[in-house]
């Protein structure tokens, strides 16, 4: 089970990364779980200060940008 | 080269004759268009390999340790490198106070950041020239490092929202980026920053090209030309509530100037736009205090219109 979150006070690219993060799980076939973080004081507690951001179970992996969705399936892959 | 290749889409691809008033405007708007897209996607590539060694992490590192003056040119200066997006404003403000980067200090960076930037300096160079691109830069730092300078004499720190001086930040480190992961991501930033301003540009350039000289003077230079000495005032506080990035701004800028308008007046009035929105003021009202949010724009829309003035009396 992998847990992914995405950090964003919900801009259009939070969205964007959070659709991108829930299709390369899907197609990683791996168990996930999603959370959005909204929250100001809990984005900054992960030392995020451009948002969007992408953590996989606890750990920043982007941070300022929408990866491409294969290379978000690498960073799942090698966190499952 | 282009302008050969101007000539040949213009008069005999789309079958104008050279010397006339359509044929010179279609060859005029192809020349510009390639000239401006070939510089903008050029610069744009080059800036954003260039960002991606000055993350906000590292910014706020330098700062962290500068004080007032050196702090905030410094500041001002990363401002134009440093990526951002005004979605970003909260954490990237906690993140540099929160590290001990001073509040006069921040507020350099917050104003440069948006307001001075690789696509202004383009869409200025190609439609008027390197000289007021230049001086848009230029005074568009100075803007930045006196409004930062003044904020910190003010000594407002009690007025930033209670919470932000309680919130934990959090270390993070990312993988280090190779030379050609860097690469591919400045290729995406382009292409995706192309993709959002091309219609701008395009409509900046198409009034560049068509309007030329029929643009006859009339009200608006009446009222806001030169001779009426609250133009720049009132051309900043129209600017100041609108929210657009440079791009998007051009074609105002663009069609100002072909009905007259001065330089200075134009200018101001594109710092305004860029540098402070209604949008912005309440992003921004979440981490400052009424009295500070209206003092930072008070401020900075001073210094825009003192700039004003200045490139009026010297253009």
């Amino acid at each position: 089970m992998v847990k992914i979150q995405i950090l964003g006070t919900g801009c259009p690219k939070c969205r964007q990364l959070t659709e991108a993060a829930k299709t390369a799980a899907k197609e990683a076939g791996i168990e996930f779980q999603i959370e959005k973080v909204t929250d100001i004081q809990k984005i900054m507690a992960f030392g995020v200060m451009s948002t969007p951001a992408l953590v996989v179970n606890g750990v920043v992996k982007v941070s300022g940008r929408v990866p491409s969705i294969e290379e978000i399936k690498g960073m799942i892959i090698n966190n499952a | 080269m282009l302008n050969g290749f101007s000539d040949l889409l213009a008069f005999h691809l789309f079958k104008l004759v050279p010397g006339t008033r359509l044929g010179e405007a279609i060859h005029f708007f192809i020349y510009d268009t390639l000239k401006i897209f070939l510089l903008l996607s050029t610069i744009i590539f080059v800036v954003a390999v260039i960002r991606s060694y000055f993350p906000p992490e590292k910014t706020r590192r330098i700062l962290s340790q500068k004080r007032q003056y050196l702090g905030n040119v410094l500041a001002a200066l990363l401002g134009i490198v440093t990526p951002f997006c005004s979605c970003s404003a909260v954490p990237l403000f906690i993140g540099f106070v929160e590290s001990g980067v001073p509040l006069g200090v921040t507020f350099s960076f917050l104003v440069s950041s948006p307001m001075v930037n690789e696509v202004a300096l383009i869409l200025l160079w190609g439609l008027f020239g390197w000289k007021i691109a230049l001086l848009y830069i230029g005074t568009g730092v100075t803007v930045a490092i006196l409004s930062g300078i003044v904020i910190g004499q003010l000594r407002m720190e009690k007025y930033v929202q209670d919470y932000v001086y309680e919130t934990k930040v959090g270390e993070m480190s990312l993988a280090a980026q190779t030379f050609k992961e860097k690469l591919r991501y400045a290729r995406e930033y382009t292409v995706d920053l192309l993709k959002k301003i091309w219609p701008y540009v395009l409509v900046g350039i198409g009034i560049g090209g068509f309007i030329h000289g029929y643009a006859p003077a009339d009200f608006l230079v009446r009222y806001a030309g030169k001779g009426n000495p609250f133009a720049v005032p009132l051309a900043v506080l129209i600017g100041v509530p609108l929210y657009s990035n440079a791009a998007g701004v051009i074609p105002i800028v663009q069609a100002l100037m072909e009905k007259g308008l001065p330089m200075g007046t134009v200018l101001a009035f594109m710092m305004a736009v860029t540098a402070l929105s209604f949008p912005e003021a309440v992003i921004l009202k979440n981490v400052l205090k009424m009295r500070l949010l209206l003092t930072f724009f008070g401020i900075v829309a001073a210094a825009i219109v003192v700039v004003g003035y200045l490139f009026n009396a010297i253009l």
